[in-house]
């Protein structure tokens, strides 16, 4: 069929249309809140002001944004580290079981985002099965303090965010070329260096997504620390959802959610960019 | 048929569609109808189709979670939509102030004669003019007696714990509340937005939240009965679901005082059926109604004729449930803070951010 550009214009359109009326305006709509200031009884009083991007920067919320991104990278490396293992063993299971051990992996998903979380304050209080189960084994004399603290909100986006990092690395190994693998053996390498400077590298696209994944839905979590963390341990999310919801000053919501964003559109495109160069570098390989 | 017919029939039948969707909700809106929007579970859940068995009346029920929320659903769209609303006090005063709220033709209410004296002559709304009371209460400390040696009579006990309690209390987040319990404990109005009452009550309690073992407005009575928690703040009714599974809790208002907080019901200004939503407010009013609240979800009504019927072995269970309103008027009520509001919005931003 000739390429005709009005037909692909007409097959975009609507895409663009619904993408550009349910993101695009709407986002910008709230990014322009962030130049105005609060009403009296809630609602945007249009007076421009500078002022939210002022009191954004204070050290108090400066904190917030550091603090989110200290529990973000924990849950991210925590992930990875039990992830990446995870994933190469269903990757190198026998292909008739990989669908199953998938399947497993994806299993907690069928179930509510909420209720797993409940599952673990359930499991995590000081009445709760783990410190019961620890007590019954004679380890710990009083219940250790395992829920409302930074341990419970980095165990709660860990547990949730997990089959992100395992189905996304192993996306990565299995389409591992097993001639590089061979050929890395024929020329002497053995199996631990093998991993380290040849598969662990080709995956690293997988690695960085999974990361990615991981980081960027933590990091804007607020159920999570409002659950687990009792309330106590606010990350960027609880505070933006306090603008919003509670203390209904949009403008500062809004100047928040514009510097989140922010962060997170960087990481996404540094993601993007070492995904680039390491297809680059699989394809020098392949030629 | 060629490319462009196709594309036009497609476009005459989309129009179509959205022709004959615009104009359904058009069609006259059956007489008699009104929207009301309340907290869920806060009224009985066959009251609408009895209200509309006695009367004709159809009605709809609007679940919100929190006054915040029907505020921010109500002011964006002028009210247009709702025809009651059951808000909290200092939101009465700032939906008049805003003008959303219909004046209460009080000929329209004949069962306003079973309220309290008291409850027609409330600080936010003297007379009644725009509301009416549907529950009060008070604030206090909530506690398990075989876990905390001695009575709490203090604020103090809860912000400033003793050994034994640290990790063991919780606070209510919600921000009238929490700022309630700090300038109590320090002897100021709960209605203060000066710069320093804000900053002396900010530091007890950001120093508070070291103790705490977490924030809880909904299951604090369950972290009582469990064991893990030994005080908690708490609104009196909670308590009392905390009570009816454990007998050991008890429920005290701190020497420094308590809040007085109200929940009412109010008109939209943008009703259309302004008689209709009188005719819900008196049959809310009424001494059978307003005996529900009290005997299922364990609140005191202003509502004389409903309280004066209390079974008195509820009553024993729940000693709360006792407190007539001249004690209750002792307290001071929660008020709106007006211009002061963006003030304490923020303080309770940084107490809450504060790691």
């Amino acid at each position: 069929m000739p390429r005709s550009p009005l037909r692909d214009w007409l097959l975009l359109g609507p895409g663009l249309t619904w993408l550009a009326l349910f993101l695009v305006v709407p986002c910008g709509i709230v990014f322009a809140f962030a130049f105005f200031e609060r009403g009296v009884y809630g609602g945007i009083d249009y007076l421009f002001t500078l002022e939210n991007f002022a009191r954004a920067f204070d050290p108090l919320y400066l904190g917030i944004f550091l603090t989110s991104a200290k529990i973000a990278g924990l849950a991210t490396a925590i992930a990875l580290l039990f992830g990446y293992p995870a994933a190469y063993a269903i990757a190198k299971a026998p292909r008739h079981r990989q669908t199953a051990l998938l399947v497993l992996v994806m299993l907690p998903f069928w179930s509510n985002y909420l209720i797993r979380t409940y599952a673990w304050i359930v499991l995590l209080n000081r009445e709760g099965l783990v410190n019961k189960g620890l007590a019954a084994l004679g380890l710990v004399q009083e219940p250790l303090p395992l829920l409302y603290n930074e341990f419970a909100i980095v165990t709660g986006l860990v547990y949730n965010y997990l089959p992100f990092v395992v189905l996304a690395i192993y996306a990565s190994i299995s389409r591992l070329s097993p001639e590089v693998l061979e050929a890395s053996e024929d020329l002497g390498a053995s199996a631990p260096r093998t991993f380290w400077r040849v598969t662990l590298p080709l995956t690293l696209p997988g690695v960085a997504a999974g990361a990615v994944f991981v980081f960027v839905l933590s990091i804007g979590n607020f159920i999570t620390p409002d659950l687990l963390g009792g309330g106590r341990l606010q990350m960027v999310g609880n505070v933006i959802y306090d603008q919003f919801l509670t203390a209904r000053d949009w403008p500062f919501g809004a100047t928040l959610s514009f510097l989140l964003i922010g962060v997170m559109m960087a990481l996404l495109f540094s993601q993007a960019v070492l995904v680039r160069r390491a297809q680059g570098e699989g394809a020098a390989v392949h030629a | 048929m060629n490319r462009i017919s196709k594309l036009g029939a497609a476009l005459l039948a989309g129009a179509a569609v959205v022709a004959v969707a615009g104009n359904a909700p058009g069609t006259a809106v059956a007489a008699g109808k009104i929207v009301i929007s309340n907290w869920d579970g806060y009224m009985p859940a066959d009251m609408l189709e009895r209200f509309t068995a006695e009367t004709g009346i159809e009605a709809e029920l609007a679940v919100h979670a929190t006054n915040e929320e029907v505020m921010g659903k109500v002011v964006a769209g002028k009210g247009k939509g709702y025809d009651v609303l059951f808000v909290s006090s200092p939101f009465v005063e700032a939906l008049k102030n805003l003008g959303l709220v219909a004046a209460l033709d009080h000929a329209l209410l004949p069962n306003l004669k079973n309220l309290y004296p008291e409850a027609m002559q409330l600080a936010y709304d003297p007379g009644n003019t725009v509301s009416v009371p549907y529950a009060w209460g008070t604030t206090g400390l909530c506690y398990r007696s075989d876990l905390v040696s001695g009575t709490p009579d203090s604020w103090l006990d809860l912000l400033q714990p003793a050994a034994a309690l640290k990790g063991k209390v919780t606070m209510l987040s919600t921000d009238r509340w929490l700022m309630a319990a700090a300038f109590l404990a320090q002897g100021k109005s709960v209605n203060s937005t000066g710069e320093a009452e804000l900053a002396a009550a900010k530091e007890l309690l950001v120093a508070a939240k070291k103790d705490l073992l977490a924030y809880d407005d909904t299951t604090f009575y369950s972290k009582l009965v469990s064991g893990e928690a030994a005080l908690v703040q708490a609104w009196d009714g909670w308590c009392n679901y905390g009570i009816a599974e454990n007998a050991a809790i008890k429920y005290v208002i701190p020497k420094e005082g308590s809040d007085l907080w109200v929940d009412t019901m109010v008109v939209t200004a943008a009703s259309e059926n302004k008689e209709a939503a009188h005719r819900f407010l008196d049959f809310i009013l009424t001494a059978d109604n307003g005996a529900w609240v009290p005997a299922n979800i364990l609140y005191k009504v202003p509502n004389k004729a409903a309280m004066e019927a209390l079974d008195p072995a509820l009553v024993a269970q729940y000693p709360n449930l006792a407190m007539t309103p001249a004690e209750l008027l002792k307290q001071e009520q929660l008020r709106d803070l007006g211009a002061g509001q963006k003030a304490f919005s923020r303080t309770v931003t940084e107490i809450l951010a504060s790691n």
